[in-house]
Formats: structure tokens, sequence, C-alpha cells
């Protein structure tokens, strides 16, 4: 008889548990996946108080001041690395971007190694995307203790700094009650870490009904495990929605053979103001960026009195400061976090 | 006398004749002599006392890889032949995915050198299906049969024309050689790193569908049934795997099939930390393919458990998930997996036996694997009913890639024997 992962099983639970420290607050923010209503609506409580400071003529406040954040970005990305910058100089941290892409990795330098190297400069916060899924969880559990990871996009898992924005974006208009919400999430819900973590956060927040609609060519096996009603069928499933999420089709997906057109998947899934029309008359539209008009979306719907996108970018920067205030602005614990050597 | 060594009181257990004893198990110049009763002349130049240990044949693995030519870094085959030893296993079978490929005489003599040269376990080769495994042109196969290569393999390599591949099981049954296959669909795997299904879409890995085993699987049939080869279906993962080479069986086809020993106790559930331990291809599967795995060994559909040993340096597993190396560092649990299967009342011990022993042996046409007077005394003794933990540091393998750490076992080799020399004994 084997005695089953004594030790294994600790560990599970630990990747799991390393976003919270020994007090159980926010160390790393790596996935939604595990975190309580509690901690979520703690994000969405701080990031409305930053959003007013954001309405202000004067935008920033001295809470990270001395704090160093290194935007550690693996794969190209302009919006989520410009608000993560703008929202950590609005803490008045110091900032620093590394596009690593272009640097070490090509040159044969191993991940850890490059971690080491940027962690020897004495910085308090790693921003990273890459394109692994698993990769922020990877890099957690390797640097220095001393260091917070906050995922900013890891391959098809998550991206939850996103999703916290998106919920933020919902509760401003439809307000704080979830539980009487019907959302749609349309699309490539394969490819999507960002509706990975959508759901997870609806599900967390008691979301009424959360549905995904899109082609079966583009919805992964056993979806519904993580909470949600599959739809193919987009009239279906746009019913009576309150939130229509629309994701990014990217246009390698026609080489993969998941699709034959771009015409053809406007047709059957684009959201038009015609199928707008299904979902409840005060719907609201969301989008996480950046849009391709007419493939997913109408312009006169992205544009239109429905839509929300440009709300989502603002609102980012405020969310983005919450997450960072609460994880760097934690009053130092116990060894955990005084532990200035490096795990590995 | 020399070269005289006794064995007393092992609990012998012998696949062949399924029957359990304890009795003094005599060995003259490597070869055992006899079972139970002295035989006439033998004076002991040495004695082993194996009281309250388990005697079998020593264990016949299929799959190892030893990491050299080629990986170096990762392990050599001193090092792999001596974890193998110490892990019980006294012969086993290289897959011909080296670098350079086992595609010439110069890379099996190569092998051959080094393993006798490392005085352990025996290593037997498989030579390339493919030149190059590139599955495009047929590799030598009479000069490497002639070289002592004893079946050919693409490994997990496509051979994506089934043209190439139709000839490929042809020309290898003309000259009575074995076809080792690992059924993978190259398209339907490609880019995957896990188990299509619910815990790969949480956790945003790209999937291996079921079909990717089952599609290769049945047009290796269909050939095999055509050109009628004799062929080994290796590494297999799915439920509806072993339920095609139950009917295949069925049918009266000349095949056989195995399974490594982690795909009978970890499911798709284990790769929820993104632990890079649990990256292994093919995927580990759902509980219900594992459960079907196991059927298929109590059941005899599935013949063999093997090792699938792969070890690796520690900066090929410290990446992400999907970038990890796939692959486990096996030959330490081998044992004690499958006779955890026994304990839990999940497989009869003679079977398990079997599986690891003479089962694989005839796969490989190799006279290893039994307890027959005449046969070389390769001997596997080992102790039940005691509790260890496996750990880095009590891993043989210089590959510390084990999913298993941290596990408790019961059973444990104590001593390896091989053509009548104790090879290893297990420090307390």
């Amino acid at each position: 008889m084997v005695n089953k992962p004594s030790k294994a099983s600790l560990l599970a639970q630990d990747a799991w548990n390393i976003q919270l420290d020994a007090r159980g607050r926010l160390k790393h923010f790596l996935t939604i996946e595990g975190l309580g209503s509690e901690i979520l609506n703690t994000i969405l409580d701080t990031a409305e108080s930053f959003a007013n400071i954001n309405e202000q003529s004067v935008k920033k406040v001295p809470l990270l001041r001395g704090k160093t954040i290194v935007n550690l970005f693996f794969e190209a990305s302009t919006r989520t690395r410009t608000t993560f910058e703008l929202a950590a100089k609005r803490l008045s941290a110091d900032v620093l971007n590394i596009n690593i892409s272009t640097s070490a990795t090509s040159k044969g330098e191993t991940l850890l190694d490059t971690l080491r190297n940027i962690q020897a400069m004495q910085c308090d916060m790693f921003i990273v995307r890459h394109n692994d899924s698993g990769a922020a969880h990877h890099i957690a559990n390797h640097v220095s203790p001393r260091i917070s990871v906050i995922n900013a996009g890891d391959g098809r898992h998550a991206h939850p700094t996103q999703a916290m924005l998106d919920m933020f974006t919902i509760r401003r208009s439809k307000g704080h009650d979830f539980g009487r919400l019907r959302v749609a999430i349309v699309g490539d819900l394969l490819h999507s870490r960002v509706a990975r973590s959508q759901i997870h956060a609806l599900n967390t927040l008691n979301t009424g009904e959360v549905r995904v609609i899109g082609p079966k060519t583009l919805i992964p096996a056993g979806i519904e495990d993580m909470g949600v009603t599959v739809y193919n069928d987009m009239a279906t499933g746009i019913k009576d929605a309150d939130v229509v999420i629309m994701l990014r089709l990217q246009k390698e997906r026609m080489l993969g053979a998941l699709l034959p057109s771009e015409q053809e998947f406007y047709t059957m899934y684009g959201l038009t103001r015609e199928k707008l029309k299904l979902a409840k008359a005060d719907a609201i539209v969301m989008h996480p960026g950046p849009i391709n008009r007419g493939v997913e979306i109408e312009s006169a719907v992205a544009d239109g009195p429905q839509s929300v996108i440009l709300k989502q970018v603002t609102y980012g920067i405020a969310v983005r400061m919450a997450v960072m205030s609460m994880v760097l602005g934690r009053e130092p614990d116990s060894e955990n976090d005084s532990d200035g050597e490096a795990q590995t | 006398m020399k070269g005289h060594l006794q064995i007393k009181n092992a609990r012998v257990i012998d696949p062949t004749n399924k029957t359990i004893d304890s009795y003094d198990v005599f060995i003259v110049k490597g070869k055992i002599a006899a079972l139970g009763n002295k035989p006439e002349g033998f004076d002991a130049e040495r004695t082993l006392d194996a009281s309250g240990l388990s005697l079998i044949p020593g264990m016949v693995d299929l799959c190892a890889r030893l990491r050299e030519p080629g990986a170096v870094h990762k392990a050599d085959i001193a090092s792999e032949c001596r974890a193998a030893s110490a892990g019980g296993v006294t012969t086993l079978c290289c897959p011909p995915d080296t670098d350079p490929v086992i595609d010439e005489p110069a890379v099996i003599e190569l092998i051959h050198h080094k393993a006798k040269i490392a005085a352990r376990t025996k290593v037997l080769v498989l030579g390339a299906l493919s030149h190059g495994l590139k599955g495009e042109r047929l590799s030598e196969m009479w000069a490497l049969q002639n070289a002592g290569c004893i079946g050919v393999s693409n490994a997990r390599a496509p051979v994506i024309n089934t043209q190439v591949l139709r000839r490929a099981y042809s020309y290898a049954a003309n000259n009575g050689l074995t076809v080792f296959i690992e059924p993978d669909d190259h398209w339907l795997s490609m880019q995957g790193c896990a188990h299509d299904g619910p815990v790969a879409t949480r956790l945003g890995l790209q999937g291996i569908p079921v079909s990717a085993e089952t599609i290769a699987l049945s047009r290796s049939l269909e050939l095999i049934a055509e050109t009628g080869v004799r062929a080994h279906f290796g590494r297999l993962s799915c439920a509806h795997s072993v339920e095609l080479i139950r009917r295949a069986k069925q049918e009266g086809m000349n095949i056989s099939a195995d399974v490594s020993a982690h795909q009978l106790h970890l499911s798709e559930n284990d790769i929820s930390s993104f632990n890079s331990a649990f990256h292994v291809l093919p995927p580990l599967r759902s509980m219900r393919d594992m459960t079907a795995l196991r059927l298929g060994v109590a059941d005899g559909t599935i013949d063999i458990i093997c090792s699938d040993h792969q070890p690796h340096d520690a900066d090929s597993k410290q990446q992400p998930f999907p970038s990890a190396a796939p692959g486990i560092s096996a030959l330490d649990t081998l044992l004690p997996l499958v006779l955890a299967l026994v304990d839990e009342g999940e497989l009869e011990l003679h079977t398990a036996v079997r599986a690891l022993t003479s089962n694989p042996a005839n796969t490989l046409n190799s006279a290893a694997g039994t307890l027959t007077i005449g046969a070389a005394a390769d001997l596997c003794l080992y102790e039940n009913n005691i509790d260890w933990q496996l750990d880095e540091n009590n891993m043989h393998s210089r590959g510390k890639n084990s999913p298993f750490i941290g596990w408790n076992f019961r059973n444990r080799v104590k001593h390896t024997i091989i053509n009548g020399t104790l090879i290893y004994s297990a420090s307390q």
C-alpha cells in the first residue's frame, strides 16, 4: 500500500495557497481560483477609493514611495503594461520595464537565471506576463520570499487583474448584487486567459448565471466543470443577458483550422446591434481589448451607448493600484516576508 | 566451491509455475542450478540469508532511457545501470531516440560496450524503425539486427506517411523483428502537455485528446494485421486503448502491450498545481482511464508494466509546466509502485510479478525473467511490510525528477543478483 502523498499533497496545497501570506493576506496575485469573495470584494472596494483619486487633478498618492516594481514581460503587450506602469507611478513607486522576449532568454539564459539577476537589483514586485500557462506560479515559487508576483497573463491560464477590472466595471454599472445577473462570455474561450479568470471571479461573486458562447472548436473540453453553461448558438446564449463580454479573436486561428473565415465568425458570433437586441435592454457590452471591429464586434456596438469598453480601460488603473497597494502595503509579516534570502 | 551461491529461506515467487514457497535457491557459475533441494556436488562458497525476504526473477524493464549517447548531463549508461540494478531491474531495454539515433550499428556497439563496462543491469537495444526516426526512409534493419538490436521502434517520433509505416512494418516482418509502438498521432498531440479534459481546460494547458492515442493505435493494428509483423504497444494511457487491445487479442492478433507504473497511480488531477514533475507523455489522464489501465493489467490485456524511465537534470524540469521536459525518473519506484497495487488488492501477486519479469522477457524474446533451472541467475530480493519514504537522497538514478518524492512505500529492493553475482544490497 502506498501511503498517498503525505508531502506531495502538502506541496499541492502550498501551490494554491502561495498567493496568501501566513495571515491570509494577498502576497501574490496569480489567479482568481482559490481566493474567496472577501478578498475579491476588498480589491473592488479599494479600487473604488482609487477611482476617485484618479478623477482628481492631482492623481498621485505616496503609498508605495521607495518601492520598486518591475514589469517583466516575456510577451508583447502595450495596454496592460502601460496601465500597470501608470498604476505603479500613481502610487509613487519606481517602475522598471523589462522586455524579455527580445533579450536574455533568446541568448540561452534560463528563466530562473533571468529572475535571479533581476531580483538581485533589490526590487519588491514583479508584474509578469509569459506565454506559458503556469509561468506566474512557477516564478512565484522560485523568487526570493520578499518579492511579490502579479500575474499579468500566463498562456491561456489566467489574467486576474483584467478579470477584477471587469468585475469592477460590472459592479459600477449593475450594482453589488451579482446574484441577479446573467453574464454571457462570447468567442474564443479556448485560448482566453481572460475568460478563465472572469469565470472564476463571476462564480466566486455568486453570479446568477454564467454562459459561454462560441463554436465547438473554440470551447475547451469540460469547461462546464468551471461552473458555466455552454451555448453554441449566439441567439439562444445571449438572450436576456445583463452583461455581454466579447473576447478577442486572434487572426492566426484561421490557420489552425479552428474557423473557416473571419466573415463567417462575424456572421455567427459577432456582436451586432441586431443580436444585442436579444439581450436585456439595459445590457452592457464589454471587451478586454484590443477590439477587432467587424470580426467580433460591430463598430456601432463598440462605440454605442451600451458599450463600457473604454471605462474598462480607465478602471483598469484603479484596480491595479488596489492590488499593488494591498500586496505591497502589508505590514511585514513574520519570517515569511522579512527573510531576504532566495529560496532557490 | 567457487561460484556456488546458496540463497537461504527466501519466500520464492515463481511467476511461471505460479507458486509461492519458502525454499533455498542454489546457484552455480551464474546459473540457477536447483530450487529447494541441494544439487549433487554443491558446496556453497557463499550463502545469503534471505529470511523474511521475497525472491522474484530479476525484473525486465521494457523502456528505460539511459541518456547516453546525447544527454550525458542528465544521466549516463553507468549511472542508470547502477540505478536499475538498485531497483531490482536486471535487464532493460533502451529505445532508439538517443542522440545520435540508434539507426546504425556503431551506436548499438557503443551502448553495449558501455553497458558491459558498467557490469550491472543487462542492456538490450531497440533500433530505429526509420532512418533518423524521421519517418521517411527505412532504417537498415538487417544491419541493426546483426549488431544486436532486438526489435525496432520509432519511439514517440511520428511516421506521418502511412505508406512508409506499412512498408516499415512489412520489412520488419521480413526480418522477423518485433516492432515496438508508442501510439501517438502527431497532429492531435502537437504542442499538447496534458489530457484534454476539465483540468487542462481550467489550467489553460493545451490538451491531448484520447483520440491521439487510439487513432494511432488503430492505424497500427490494421497495418499489423496486413503485414503480419509481431508488434508490441507501449505506454498506453487510455481506457479506450485497453479496449482496442482486448478486442485485437480476442481476434487472435499476435500483440502485447505495456503501461508505465506511474499511469497506474496518477491522473490529470495531479497536475493541478502546475508541478512539472507530473508533466509526462502520454499525459496523465482521467481517473476512469487509470482504473481501466489497472483492470487491463489485472485481466492480462496489458501484459507488462514498465518504468518508462526518463531522468532529467534540474534545469530541464525547473520551467513552467508546458516548457518543462516531459518524463519521470522511474527506476527507483518501479517495484514499490507495482507491489503497492498488490497490497491494495488491485492486482494478484503473480500477475504483478509476471508483468515485471516473464512477460516483458517474452516480448523481448529473451530467456530472462524466469526461475528455470539452467537460466541465468538474475534475481531480485525485496523486503515487504516496511515503511520508507522516497526522497532525492535515497534515489539511485541521477535524475531526481520523480512526482513520488514524499510518498511512503511498503516494499523495497534489498538485494539484486545478476549472473549469480550479488550486485546490489540496500544499506539499512
